[in-house]
């Protein structure tokens, strides 16, 4: 049976629905919510590298490639921000996080 | 053909079952090295698409960086992980109904996806069918030509996101003592020594 972008496109929805999954999951740790986000943003990388491929077009890796580095960004604020956040309150616990006002 | 096909089912049967274990494991130690692990299959995934920039990239930014600086800020922090958990089954028949019925309904829409033939008329960059040329050099081609300003502004997105990162984290903590050099070149013997007469026999 031959791979087509169909198989492609269901592994990324899944991967999707995993990540959304894992925020419903993990909604106290926002470390794990994070590495959901990671997942979900891996999902849309394969989705863009797959139509790339069977549309024979460029720019899907390209768009790629832009998304990467968003998500790198995402990570190192989102991380930096939670470093802060332990710093000043001890836990991260996201309940608390309705502290923070202003 | 037919190893293509396996090793498809292969690296999306193990990144998605590793993807289900970075939001199931109860230590996140285990979620991170369960989402490298769902990286390096992915990456795997894209060199059968023949997206082999891709994939090398994914592995050095994600693997490399990302997944470390997880791995980093989870054992930095001493946070009792047990405490966190509390309350875990209480969304799940919730989360997985939502779950389920979006799963269900994104595959039903794209899983029998086709393309029309119209689609491959409106190509933007079309993959060079030049043997000489990889896919490397065919992205470069790309990048550093047709999309160089948006390149330049993902630059500036990831010196926007590490200047951040650093003012963010950065403190200054009172009552620390540091070196001041600009004092140390400015001290003078005046101020520091008293020449003094001894006399013989006698303390100062």
């Amino acid at each position: 049976m031959d791979i087509g972008l169909g198989h492609y496109l269901t592994l990324s929805a899944i991967l999707l629905t995993l990540g959304i999954f894992g925020i419903f999951l993990n909604r106290k740790n926002v470390i794990v919510i994070l590495m959901s986000v990671e997942l979900m943003l891996l999902a849309v990388n394969i989705n863009l590298v797959a139509f790339s491929t069977y549309l024979n077009d460029l720019v899907g890796q390209v768009f790629a490639l832009f998304i990467l580095t968003v998500a790198a960004g995402e990570a190192a604020i989102g991380l930096a921000i939670l470093v802060v956040y332990f710093r000043n309150r001890g836990s991260i616990a996201v309940e608390d996080i309705h502290h923070m006002k202003g | 053909m037919i190893i293509a096909t396996l090793a498809f089912y292969l690296f999306a049967a193990l990144t998605v079952a590793s993807a289900f274990m970075v939001i199931a494991s109860k230590n996140p130690v285990h979620s991170v090295l369960f989402l490298i692990l769902a990286f390096f299959n992915s990456s795997a995934l894209f060199v059968l698409l023949g997206a082999e920039f891709i994939a090398m990239i994914l592995i050095v930014v994600y693997v490399g960086a990302v997944a470390v600086l997880f791995l980093f800020v989870v054992m930095m922090l001493d946070i009792n992980f047990a405490e966190l958990r509390q309350g875990f089954l209480q969304y799940l028949p919730i989360g997985a109904l939502i779950g389920i019925i979006l799963m269900i309904e994104l595959i039903l829409v794209v899983g029998g996806w086709h393309l029309s033939p119209d689609a491959l008329k409106v190509i933007a960059a079309p993959v060079s069918e030049a043997a000489h040329l990889t896919n490397t050099e065919q992205l470069g081609g790309l990048l550093y030509t047709k999309y160089v300003y948006l390149f330049q502004i993902a630059g500036m997105i990831l010196l926007v996101a590490m200047i951040g990162a650093i003012v963010l984290t950065h403190r200054q903590r009172p009552g620390v003592k540091k070196q001041v050099i600009a004092d140390q070149v400015y001290r003078r013997p005046e101020d520091s020594m008293v020449v003094r007469k001894v006399e013989p026999g006698q303390g100062v």
